[in-house]
């Protein structure tokens, strides 16, 4: 089976654009890959488009005629926060299966403001504030508590998460913030969900991130010198636990996805030069340290308080500002860790820059769940 | 003169609150011969696979609180701070609600404190046909 590259790759810089559509903002991005790559869409031989909020809607198609209706296959899909990371896999399986040799893939998602979550259902009245909560700041408040109970993690090491992505999206002009927010600023943010302040919960901004992807032999005849190779690609959706259908596991779907990306790259957490890893919340990067295997069980908190994952540090962990302050627009999400990691690969990252990055790792989670995870290597 | 809707009595918040309006209410789970209980009803285990092999099992009223988040931002209309908690019930099952009687504020609240599961009122919640139903709450044990 061919290797499959990364050619082209790009993101509109995250941000509110009411005036502007889904296919319009989908289209921008799909435009910026196209140019990065060098190639137009009459080359492209597919099309991969992940958007949530209109799932139903024919995104792919509406993209394809703001751009060029070339008659090329398009597949809609959705798959919550992993919307994203599924278009980018289900273009990098069509090459895999040697169907096809260069394809689009884009993110996209236009999100309203305020909290997500907390639907319910069943029977006549609203079950939010009766059978606790749904709404996800809670819920990911729970599963950072269960870490608390594990290991001691405290409140201040989980708002440690939010001072170091603030920090990290200073250096990026595409993430929505760049404000500096220090640990007091943090912690005595609006209490959401305890222990989620407002500043330790994601941006719902508007986004879109697209990828041209190709094959080794298309590589070979386009060249080489901006090429990122995708070395694992992974979907998993969470096996059965005791809790899971009460509280959603994050953890037991992320290791098995992470289990088999190793496998996959054939390397260990060790030869990773950075991640961009799912922080939907702050409570959720600590999880995800020791699920990707960047550390050992329980060592998480001290990882935050050290400044490992901190830019300059052993294992820098969202150097783009993350969901947290870049932003986290649904659909796009996936694509758009996928452009931070391969401008690093690419040693295009300025003052972000993780210097000599050879590999490194996207993850995302989408809640219901799935996780995908990306292994990508620098190639020249 | 417009008729009076059927006095339905109070309904169970959820279908596996049996026994609402009675002095006996209780949750019940669907547990599969492998171990693993579900809360409400289903067909099949999603732990083992097995088909048509769960049996409805009265569970508990005791518990242990597993994890909790106090929620000071909700939807509008919810009243706001609650604990949202995960409860594990003696003898298997895992639920979700609010626990009750309890200052919300974390200095209060450890892990693994024994609560009851208590059976009140949903917080006087009603639904569009103006009926009123039972909720389970937990409260830390008696």
């Amino acid at each position: 089976m061919s290797d499959v590259y990364v050619m082209g790759i790009d993101m509109i810089k995250f941000g509110r654009f009411p005036d502007r559509t889904v296919p319009q903002l989908g289209a921008t991005a799909a435009l910026m890959a196209l140019d990065d790559a060098g190639l137009t869409i009459q080359d492209m031989q597919a099309l991969y488009c992940g958007n949530l909020g209109q799932a139903s809607a024919m995104v792919g198609q509406r993209i394809l005629q703001e751009i060029g209706q070339t008659g090329i296959g398009v597949v809609n899909c959705a798959n919550a926060c992993a919307t994203g990371a599924t278009a980018f896999r289900e273009a990098w399986m069509s090459i895999k299966a040697g169907v096809n040799d260069v394809v689009l893939a884009v993110g996209v998602e236009q999100m309203g403001k305020g909290l997500l979550g907390g639907g319910g259902g069943g029977t006549g009245i609203s079950k939010e504030g009766l059978l606790g909560s749904g709404t996800m700041p809670a819920v990911f408040a729970e599963a950072g508590m269960e870490h608390s109970r594990h290991y001691g993690t405290t409140f201040e090491q989980f708002a440690k998460v939010s001072v170091k992505n603030h920090h990290h999206s200073t250096l990026n002009p595409k993430a929505m913030y760049q404000i500096e927010t220090p640990l007091e600023t943090v912690m005595n943010a609006e209490m959401i969900s305890y222990p989620n302040t407002k500043l330790m919960c994601s941006v719902n901004v508007d986004g879109a991130a697209a990828a041209v992807l190709v094959s080794e032999k298309k590589a070979r005849e386009l060249g080489m010198s901006r090429a990122v190779r995708v070395k694992a690609s992974i979907l998993t959706s969470d096996p059965y636990s005791d809790r899971d259908l009460v509280m959603p596991d994050v953890n037991a779907v992320t290791r098995r996805a992470a289990k088999e990306a190793y496998e996959m790259a054939g390397i260990g957490p060790d030869d990773i030069s950075l991640v961009e890893l799912h922080d939907c919340f702050a409570t959720a990067e600590i999880l995800h340290y020791e699920n990707l295997g960047l550390c050992k069980d329980g060592d998480a908190g001290r990882m935050i308080d050290e400044g490992e994952v901190a830019l300059g540090g052993r294992i820098p962990v969202n150097v783009s500002g993350g969901l947290l302050s870049k932003g986290h627009p649904l659909g796009a999400t996936g694509i758009a860790n996928i452009y931070e990691v391969s401008t690093h690969l690419r040693g295009e990252a300025d003052k972000r820059q993780v210097a000599g990055a050879r590999f490194g790792m996207t993850h995302v989670i989408g809640l219901g769940s799935a996780c995908g995870i990306h292994i990508l290597e620098k190639v020249a | 003169m417009s008729e009076k809707p059927k006095d339905k009595g109070p309904l169970p918040v959820v279908s596996w609150l049996k026994g609402a309006g009675t002095n006996d209410p209780y949750l019940e789970g669907q547990k599969c011969e492998c171990g693993a209980i579900f809360l409400g009803e289903r067909s099949n285990c999603s732990s083992c696979g097995a088909r048509d092999q769960l049996t409805p099992t009265r569970l508990s009223n005791k518990g242990k609180l597993y994890v909790y988040s106090i929620v000071h931002r909700s939807f509008p209309g919810i009243e706001v701070p609650y604990i949202s908690a995960i409860v594990d019930l003696e003898g298997g099952g895992t639920v979700k609600g609010n626990l009750i009687n309890v200052e919300p504020d974390p200095a209060n609240i450890e892990f693994d404190m024994p609560v009851d599961v208590v059976f009140d009122d949903a917080l006087g919640r009603k639904d569009k046909d103006g009926n009123s139903y039972v909720s389970y709450f937990f409260q830390p044990a008696a």
